[in-house]
């Protein structure tokens, strides 16, 4: 087994078990650590498949933005809250049940689908080099064929602090 | 076992316990978080997938989905806290009523 695989295993396991935590957690502060964890993780797998620039935004986006807000939010909130107390409502076996199906599903659907061979990949890619996923070669597929969304990407984050102003807003009104 | 198949085994896995986090915690931010765990399995197919193509446009896609991901996340935590502050409580089951 070679060292890349190995990594490869060990980030796994890793997320895997975040997952797991996020589940078996009673405080949010320590399902949002397991989530933090399992998102680094991930960003290690990222890293060992050679798409680093997605590994860099997986870890800047998630976990510096989406996560810290996250801890925020929950360092703001009283303590006291029963649902902090008691980890799961009342439908638990049949939720359980429920993903269940619906992973076997998934991956009856995944092992049943038609992915291209080395060789036939090769052969894809005959007429041109296969991509490697670097800065420069992603900023100018941002700039030239993308850059559309990549502007429409400014525009809905444009609406979404609109959004998030206007929700806060309404909220006032109502205390006050 | 193929990269490919045990990353996309990891996948399956990750949003199937997100979905469990999903239907059985009761705190509503718990639930957000375990929604960015199903977010992050489907993600990490994506990823999968266009390592294993080689093509850029699936990384391109992956950072839109990223940009979605932070938008979703700015309008969800607040509409959160204004449930909290409104009810005192973040259990899913004081917001009953919603039923209809």
């Amino acid at each position: 087994m070679s060292l890349e695989s190995l990594v490869l295993y060990f980030f796994a396991a890793a997320a895997l078990a975040g997952g797991v935590l996020m589940l078996v957690a009673r405080h949010p502060m320590r399902v949002a650590l397991a989530l933090i964890s399992s998102m680094v993780s991930l960003a290690g797998i990222y890293a060992v498949l050679g798409v680093h620039v997605i590994a860099v935004f997986q870890v800047l986006i998630y976990v510096g933005a989406v996560m810290v807000f996250m801890v925020y939010v929950i360092m703001l909130l009283d303590l006291r809250d029963p649902s902090f107390l008691e980890r799961y409502g009342r439908a638990v076996v049949p939720s359980v049940a429920l993903a269940g199906v619906l992973a076997i599903a998934l991956a009856a659907a995944v092992a049943g689908g038609d992915l291209m061979s080395a060789a036939e990949l090769a052969h894809y890619h005959a007429d041109r080099a296969p991509a490697t996923f670097g800065v420069a070669p992603f900023s100018t597929e941002f700039l030239e064929p993308y850059w559309l969304h990549f502007e429409l990407t400014s525009v809905l984050l444009l609406a979404a602090v609109v959004a998030a102003i206007a929700v806060i807003r309404t909220g006032r009104r109502r205390d006050g | 076992m193929d990269r490919t198949q045990l990353l996309l085994a990891l996948s399956v896995t990750l949003f199937s316990l997100g979905f469990v986090g999903v239907m059985i915690r009761r705190n509503a931010l718990v639930m957000l978080m375990c929604l960015e765990l199903m977010l992050n399995g489907v993600i990490l197919s994506l990823v999968t997938f266009a390592a294993h193509s080689g093509t850029l446009a699936g990384a391109v896609l992956v950072f839109l989905v990223f940009v979605v991901a932070a938008a979703e996340i700015a309008i969800a935590i607040p509409i959160v806290l204004l449930l909290s502050r409104q009810r005192r409580s973040l259990d899913v089951g004081a917001y009953s009523e919603l039923k209809g």
